[in-house]
């Protein structure tokens, strides 16, 4: 029912912007900016490597893409799974917590990968505090009993599971709370249950935010490096990341790199083409409170009990592990210099934040208004930059900017006898830039999946009525998206918050975050010292997760406040 | 209103921080491989006595080659510092360093310690040396590398990833004294002998020859020191646990690395580099890395920390450390072959 009517609005609205207007061309400038550093990487593979390629497939490869697939698959399994159902629940049920575990099941989201490897590997391991105490109670040795050993491929695929699932949740939530309740009215009207209204209403509805926020989990997943390195998992990023910088062989790194972009790009053309010529739009814009489901003795439990895992294990039980840590040693520069470490953290984040999400709205906006299929391969390749590991972007970024500097350096030496330094790479505004670059993804597929719900009648009536391309975002569809936008930007202020690779290389002098400080600590293999930083990123991370889910809950048309 | 606001953010920030890297002039810029916290003690000594200021930027150090490469004559670094020899070695071969010729230095540092023609300079030594479980193993069973991929060891041998520099120096350095071959035999039969996949650091192989997993480990000296000097009681007491062997004694003499320093070759304020290379070879600044970080120093009668005065001297192999960076490639590679991983 969502799929017919529409054709004439697409005639419409398309017969509008076969012309080149601001905004496609501002689509058209954002997509190269920001897939610079990304072509740059691809330029790599024309060029011939001796021999490497053949070591690495009679030696490691196998290894990499085995461990990388079964990775990608369970955790994508596992986030879709967790994020979907907690998501249902909270929304459609009333269970003792609800309120609570609305917001709570975001926590894992401050989290980063690294950092939750860190805290299970201290708790977990043969010489950690719990094998301790089992061997000491019951007084086993080595090899008396069986322990799953965390660092494994299991055991990554765990944490990064309990860490990542967020991103479905929110996007899920979103989408449930954006559903128009008279679709779900008409649902139950006919007959449906609960469970069938969830899979036959809700959850395709919700199709185009579940893969926004799957394929998000997807890409983390395969460029994750802190979690599966100190796993000793390797992976296709890990295997990048030992040719480029191991072996010196930046060219075949290149060439691995651009094989995992080509394994996202297929998986993402995949599930477009799955989708076919469907599209979901809302056909009403009548809203109320949805009446929930009340759920009674051990469905209520059942249902608590579900929400309450992920957050126990995903946050609580970690966080107490680290400032367990933090409290019996910890790191010895806490104080002053902590404060720097977060003011950096935060004030990076806010910044890469905003523009991220500016720049998502100027994307999609942009294939809306001007929807060829250049302008939708531009706005993907934009956002490829998520799918490529931290420390290949970087390099990508360095290669021209640098460039850029020292031809401005060479010109003012020659003219001016003097070198005025590093003005784009030894500055800040190379570090938003590489985050802008990573996490566009996240912002665009957030506003994306958000815009693509606004039918185009509401484009049609506004710009009949007058409105230029630019009001009609402000006064229709700015309103109607605010909690996409908002989730948008917390997403990328969080992921830039415990971003790593990008920002060791890229950063200027005298200028640490708090991931910084904690990787330098652990990589010195004081992991107590580093739990005092890391449960700093958690905390700074906490607040705006927090603010976010509160707006959220506000912003629901017709929500009762 | 906010896009005006925004824009207004952007361009402080992106303003502070070009002020930021312009004001840096009169001091020096250090690219540092080594985030050691004693670090900061040196910076701070080097400062209160020149004036000078220090700035840092922390990295892995293949990654700040990297990037000090494509910085090119626009770089900022006076000074880079790293831990390895096989990294001196690469970033020489890449053009980084400039060569200096200071009486202080070449006096002060054993020539084995320092290249030739003055490109860098080693300021601290770290012994690579195999630990033992003092309940369950006779150390005279033991004497050499050699011997840890003896197949009477089956299953008792922990060692960290291949990932890792100093466990491809230590190859590189088999490589050179059994060629290819020969090393690619040892390796396949440590990878025989392991008693787990290789995980985590130096630490976690010393804990797991505590813990009872395994019988033999190797790291470098001074993350056993660091653990015997703990604030943690039971990494005290895991410690104790665990003795120390000083490999091929009776032969080549026990692996050894370097951290050491170089002076970069488009440095904006070589003076000042040089100063503060020159003050890492003072007595101050070897006592502050004997001391604090437990690493041998490079000049002799400097005052160590107890547990490294104990040990006394032992023979160290006189390897030219150029070949550790030379043989680097290859050792990775060995590694790939023999499922290291």
């Amino acid at each position: 029912m969502f799929r017919s009517g529409y054709r004439g609005l697409f005639a419409f609205s398309s017969s509008l912007s076969h012309r080149a207007t601001p905004w496609s061309i501002a689509l058209i400038a954002v997509a190269f900016v920001v897939a610079l550093p990304v072509l740059v990487v691809f330029a790599h593979i024309v060029m011939p490597t001796d021999g490497v390629w053949q070591h690495l497939a009679s030696t490691v490869l196998g290894r990499y893409l085995n461990n990388t697939f079964w990775l990608v698959v369970t955790v994508g399994l596992g986030t879709l799974i967790i994020g979907t159902g907690t998501a249902w629940l909270v929304v459609m049920c009333r269970f003792p917590g609800k309120r609570w575990f609305e917001w709570a099941l975001l926590l894992p989201l401050a989290v980063p990968t690294y950092v939750i490897a860190y805290a299970y590997t201290d708790f977990l391991q043969f010489a950690g505090p719990l094998q301790s105490m089992l061997r000491d109670m019951f007084g086993w040795g080595y090899g008396d009993y069986y322990f799953p050993n965390v660092r494994s491929l299991g055991g990554a695929a765990t944490v990064i599971t309990l860490v990542l699932y967020p991103y479905v949740y929110l996007l899920a939530r979103a989408s449930f709370l954006e559903q128009s309740v008279c679709v779900l009215d008409v649902g139950r009207t006919l007959g449906r249950g609960p469970w069938k209204l969830f899979a036959t209403v809700a959850v395709p509805l919700a199709r185009p935010a579940l893969v926004g926020g799957v394929s998000l989990v997807l890409m983390e997943t395969l460029n994750e490096f802190g979690a599966v390195q100190f796993f000793g998992v390797d992976t296709f990023t890990t295997g990048i990341y030992r040719t480029w910088f191991g072996m010196g062989e930046q060219v075949a790194a290149a060439q691995l790199a651009a094989c995992l972009l080509t394994f996202v790009i297929v998986l993402v053309l995949l599930e477009r083409w799955s989708r076919g010529k469907r599209r979901y739009f809302h056909t009403t814009n009548r809203y109320q409170q949805l009446p929930e489901y009340a759920l009674r003795g051990w469905g209520a439990l059942g249902a608590t009990l579900a929400c309450l895992l992920p957050v126990l294990v995903g946050f609580f039980l970690p966080s107490g592990i680290l400032l367990n840590l933090a409290l019996n040693g910890g790191d010895s520069q806490w104080g002053t210099r902590f404060i720097g470490y977060a003011w950096n953290s935060l004030g990076l984040a806010t910044v890469a934040a905003l523009i991220a999400v500016g720049l998502a709205v100027v994307l999609s906006y942009g294939v809306r208004m001007h929807d060829t299929a250049f302008a939708r391969v531009a706005s993907r390749v934009a956002s490829m930059g998520y799918a490529i590991p931290g420390s290949v972007i970087a390099v990508g970024i360095l290669i021209p900017f640098t460039w850029l500097d020292n031809a401005l350096n060479t010109w003012f030496h020659s003219h001016y006898g003097y070198i005025i330094g590093l003005v784009f790479s030894g500055s800040a505004f190379i570090l938003l830039y590489a985050y802008v670059v990573r996490f566009l993804a996240v912002s665009f597929n957030a506003v994306e999946a958000s815009l693509g719900k606004v039918t185009p009648s509401m484009d049609a009536a506004s710009r009949t009525l007058g409105q230029t391309a630019g009001g009609t975002l402000r006064h229709i569809h700015t309103p109607m998206m605010r909690s996409s936008l908002l989730a948008a930007g917390i997403l990328v202020f969080v992921d830039v918050m415990k971003e790593l690779p990008a920002t060791i290389i890229l950063r200027p002098f005298n200028f640490d975050t708090l991931a910084v400080r904690a990787h330098n600590l652990a990589s010195d293999e004081r992991l107590a010292e580093a739990s005092t930083s890391s449960l700093a990123i958690v905390v700074v991370g906490i607040l705006p997760v927090i603010l976010l889910s509160m707006a959220m809950r506000r912003s629901r048309p017709g929500a009762k406040h | 209103m906010k896009k005006v606001r925004l824009t207004a953010s952007v361009a402080a920030i992106m303003a502070g921080s070009v002020f930021a890297s312009s004001a840096l002039a009169d001091a020096v810029n250090i690219y540092s491989a080594r985030h050691y916290d004693s670090d900061e003690i040196l910076y701070k000594a080097f400062t209160d006595e020149t004036g000078i200021d220090v700035n840092v930027l922390e990295g892995d150090s293949d990654q700040l080659m990297e990037r000090m490469q494509r910085e090119g004559i626009a770089s900022p670094a006076d000074v880079m510092l790293t831990v390895d020899a096989g990294r001196l070695w690469r970033a020489e071969e890449d053009g980084l360093f400039q060569s200096v010729d200071s009486d202080v230095l070449n006096e002060r540092i054993p020539a084995s310690m320092r290249d030739p023609e003055g490109l860098w300079f080693g300021f601290s030594q770290r012994a690579r040396v195999i630990l033992y479980n003092r309940e369950n193993f006779d150390p005279s069973q033991l004497e050499s590398y050699e011997d840890l991929a003896d197949p009477q060891f089956e299953g008792q041998v922990c060692i960290r990833s291949s990932n890792n520099i100093y466990n491809q120096s230590l190859l590189a350095s088999m490589i050179e004294h059994h060629g290819a071959e020969g090393a690619q035999e040892w390796a396949q039969g440590v990878v025989n002998n392991m008693a787990r996949t290789p995980e985590g650091g130096d630490t976690d192989q010393i804990l797991g020859v505590a813990s009872g997993e395994c019988t033999l480990a190797v790291a470098n000296h001074y993350y056993y020191v660091r653990l015997l000097h703990s604030d943690d009681e039971a990494e005290r007491d895991a410690a104790r646990k665990v003795g120390v062997i000083f490999p091929n004694q009776n032969d080549r003499g026990t692996h050894i690395n370097v951290g050491g320093a170089g002076l970069v070759a488009n440095a904006q304020n070589p003076e000042n580099g040089i100063r503060f290379l020159e003050f890492l070879a003072s007595d101050a600044a070897q006592e502050v890395l004997a001391e604090r970080n437990y690493e041998f120093p490079v000049v002799a009668g400097v005052k160590k920390d107890p547990v490294l005065e104990s040990w006394g001297d032992f023979k160290k192999d006189d390897l030219n450390m150029s070949v550790l960076g030379e043989n680097n490639p290859e050792a990775i590679r060995i590694f790939d072959r023999v499922g290291w991983r």
